[in-house]
């Protein structure tokens, strides 16, 4: 570190050597894989705060590119017209909705806390560790097994970011990630296709409620819906609203 | 008082020792009919209509009333309720139904689908012949009801359609949108007519075209929007007429009167009464504590159809025939036969839960207040013949009032969602309610339940329509299909 501008003055008095823009744009080149090669090397306490310090960065990275693309996305939005198309007797009234919603999430909340579930599937198999979690062997001789693979459907959140894969114990395969759930609504029997906000509890294990596997019996949060299938089978997460 | 005393003396005969009563017939504005005549107290609803008829010589149905009481089973029974004095003179009033009867629509026979976006305005021709629905994918589409197959898409809406109106002759429709332009369409070829409307700098909220009976050409339209102005345009021309500015806030509904007055409600609490001739505020009615949402004119019905009449209404929708005099003057008296002595009654629903019921042509003070509901008012409606009126509320139900006084009648219970629309059958009998929970519900009016539940829609239905010669109901929703419902 400099500690005074004689690298600039002399900068100034001489200008630049010929392939220092070269140099440069190639060692920061060079950088992306120096740190990988450092990532995959470090081992003891070091690279565990190292690997603390990456993961958060990592995180801000999709962060900021996630609302660059949004960004650049809205502009040929801005073209279409909007969804959600209402009657002009229902264009002033935004308000009630969310309103109605604040309300039955309170309600909801309420009935959580009083431990009143009335719940369509009570009583569900109990799935154990070797159905759900599959183990996978790493190390030179393939003899290290303390990878785990989930074998079920499991939803991660929106600001999901993998951990570094050496450290990764649970891997969640990107195939059996799902997005959305047909949800029914049991009085007026109509099924409509939502979002999924977050799983709730998953019967078998507090455990698989963590990671966010999705079994027969699972109750997932929005307004709360029950699964009523078993999605690792079909191929979609079918589910009961819960009024 | 006596109580019937039946003594057999024969198998034969029998010898029935009844009260007898006087009873003076009269219609609903009380005039009196003949003299007042003696009859048995256990008379039936149909030995009265058949002295009706006789004496009226036109072979139509009729309803009696004792005391805003309905005669149902006997004249006996009614008057036992009521507890009245079998000694005077009773005044029964009758009521004419209408003659054609419209049967109650049971089954969904095409779901037309074609819209991108959800449905959110449908409206029958005033004949019944054509069928229009606006959409938020920006289009407006006409639909063939005797294939029910979509026959034109017409596109130039920029944003959302929010609402159509079609003109009382059927030929040309008005349709607002979201960027506030008003587009005329024809709906033979599904072309624009003439240019756009521009004007406004806010969405359009309702569309009325200018009754039959005042100008068959059908030039004048007056839409309102969310600038708090109302536009009258020249549609022939193309231009803008007049500019109404008065309220202060977004203009919800404009009703154009039959006798040459425009009645507008606003978010501002307010009601305005124009001379539509000069565009000159004639009153302002206050009252309501909310926004008010909808308006309804007893009239309504009438100036919709123009010179249609649906008791004349065949299979296959016809167009209306005729010198532009002819029909004028057809609508003219279907229009005073309809508004009677008196003249328009208006009722507006609000935000504040109630409804009033006024006489804006006299004065500045309602009739009634018509409270009840426990969610804002979102549709009202008088049902054709003007005796009733209905109420779409965001409670779930259904209320029906008494057209003149504003009484209540009756609740309509059923719906799971907010009712967001109703319409009513041409003759009076039956009403069908679309709302929220993406069912329709056909009510009875004269038993007061449900006569049929349509269920189909997958999502919430946001406008209902039934046609005016009875034969079909139309919905549209958040779903983007458009149902057709028949008997």
């Amino acid at each position: 570190m400099p500690q005074n501008e004689h690298i600039e003055l002399h900068r100034k008095r001489h200008g630049y050597r010929l392939d220092h823009h070269e140099r440069k744009r190639k060692k920061e080149s060079r950088e992306v894989h120096e740190r990988s090669h450092k990532a995959r090397k470090m081992i003891g306490l070091k690279a565990k705060l190292y690997h603390k310090q990456r993961h958060a960065e990592k995180i801000q990275m999709k962060k900021t590119i996630k609302m660059h693309e949004q960004r650049k996305s809205k502009q040929k939005d801005d073209d279409k017209t909007p969804e959600g198309a209402v009657p002009a007797y229902l264009l002033d009234r935004e308000g009630q909705s969310r309103a109605k919603v604040l309300s039955n999430m309170i309600k909801q909340k309420r009935k959580e806390k009083a431990g009143k579930w009335e719940v369509p599937l009570p009583k569900v198999r109990a799935q154990g560790e070797t159905e759900v979690l599959k183990v996978i062997r790493t190390g030179k001789r393939q003899k290290k097994a303390w990878k785990r693979m989930v074998t079920k459907v499991c939803f991660v959140g929106d600001g999901f970011t993998r951990k570094p894969p050496k450290y990764e114990r649970f891997i969640r395969p990107m195939g059996l990630r799902f997005k959305k759930a047909h949800v029914t609504h049991p009085e007026l029997k109509a099924t409509f296709c939502l979002p999924i906000l977050g799983v709730k509890k998953n019967p078998s294990s507090s455990l698989y409620t963590t990671l966010g596997v999705i079994t027969k019996g699972t109750v997932i949060w929005g307004k709360y819906a029950q699964v009523t299938n078993n999605p690792e089978n079909d191929g979609c997460i079918n589910a009961v609203l819960l009024v | 008082t006596h109580r019937a005393v039946i003594t057999h003396s024969s198998p034969f005969q029998t010898y029935v020792d009844v009260e007898r009563v006087l009873i003076q017939l009269q219609d609903e504005t009380g005039e009196v009919l003949g003299s007042p005549f003696d009859v048995p107290l256990d008379i039936s609803p149909d030995k009265l209509q058949l002295v009706c008829n006789a004496l009226l010589q036109k072979p139509v149905p009729y309803l009696f009333f004792v005391k805003d009481a309905e005669v149902v089973s006997s004249l006996g029974s009614c008057v036992q309720e009521l507890g009245l004095e079998t000694e005077q003179v009773l005044p029964v009033v009758y009521q004419p139904q209408a003659v054609f009867r419209v049967r109650a629509v049971a089954r969904c026979t095409s779901s037309l689908e074609g819209h991108t976006e959800a449905v959110i305005s449908v409206a029958f021709s005033p004949t019944g012949k054509y069928l229009a629905s606006g959409s938020g994918d920006t289009t407006v589409r006409f639909w063939d009801l005797s294939t029910e197959t979509p026959h034109h898409t017409a596109r130039g809406h920029t944003h959302w359609v929010l609402s159509i109106a079609w003109s009382p002759d059927g030929k040309k429709l008005a349709s607002g949108c979201k960027n506030s332009q008003i587009f005329l369409w024809d709906p033979i070829t599904g072309s624009q007519i003439g240019k756009t409307l521009t004007g406004h700098t806010k969405w359009i909220t309702w569309l009325c075209w200018e009754p039959l009976h005042l100008n068959p050409e059908c030039r004048y339209l007056a839409s309102t929007s969310k600038d708090c102005s109302i536009r009258i345009w020249d549609t022939v021309l193309g231009r803008c007429d007049k500019i109404l500015t008065g309220h202060t806030h977004s203009v919800t509904c404009v009703k154009w009167g039959g006798d040459g007055l425009l009645y507008t409600s606003s978010q501002d609490r307010t009601i305005k009464v124009w001379r539509a001739k000069d565009g000159v505020q004639c009153r302002t009615l206050q009252g309501h504590a909310h926004w008010v949402n909808t308006l309804a004119l007893s009239t309504d019905y009438v100036l919709r159809t123009g010179a249609f009449e649906p008791a004349t209404a065949t299979i296959n929708p016809q167009d209306l025939t005729g010198s532009l005099d002819e029909i004028k003057e057809k609508a003219l008296k279907r229009y005073n036969s309809v508004r009677g002595e008196g003249h328009e009654r208006l009722v507006s629903g609000s935000d504040d839960f109630t409804m009033f019921l006024w006489n804006p042509a006299e004065e500045k003070k309602p009739v009634a207040r018509l409270t009840g509901h426990q969610a804002l008012v979102n549709e009202v409606l008088f049902s054709p013949d003007t005796r009733l009126i209905a109420s779409a509320s965001f409670d779930k139900s259904i209320k029906i009032w008494d057209g003149k006084t504003g009484k209540y009648l009756n609740s309509l219970r059923g719906h799971v969602g907010p009712v967001y629309q109703v319409a009513w059958s041409a003759d009076s009998r039956l009403l069908v309610s679309g709302s929220s929970d993406s069912t329709l519900k056909v009510w009875d009016i004269k038993k007061g339940k449900l006569n049929a539940d349509l269920p189909g829609h997958a999502d919430e239905v946001f406008a209902v329509d039934w046609s005016p010669d009875g034969q079909r109901v139309a919905s549209g929703g958040k779903d983007k299909c458009l149902r057709i419902w028949r008997k």
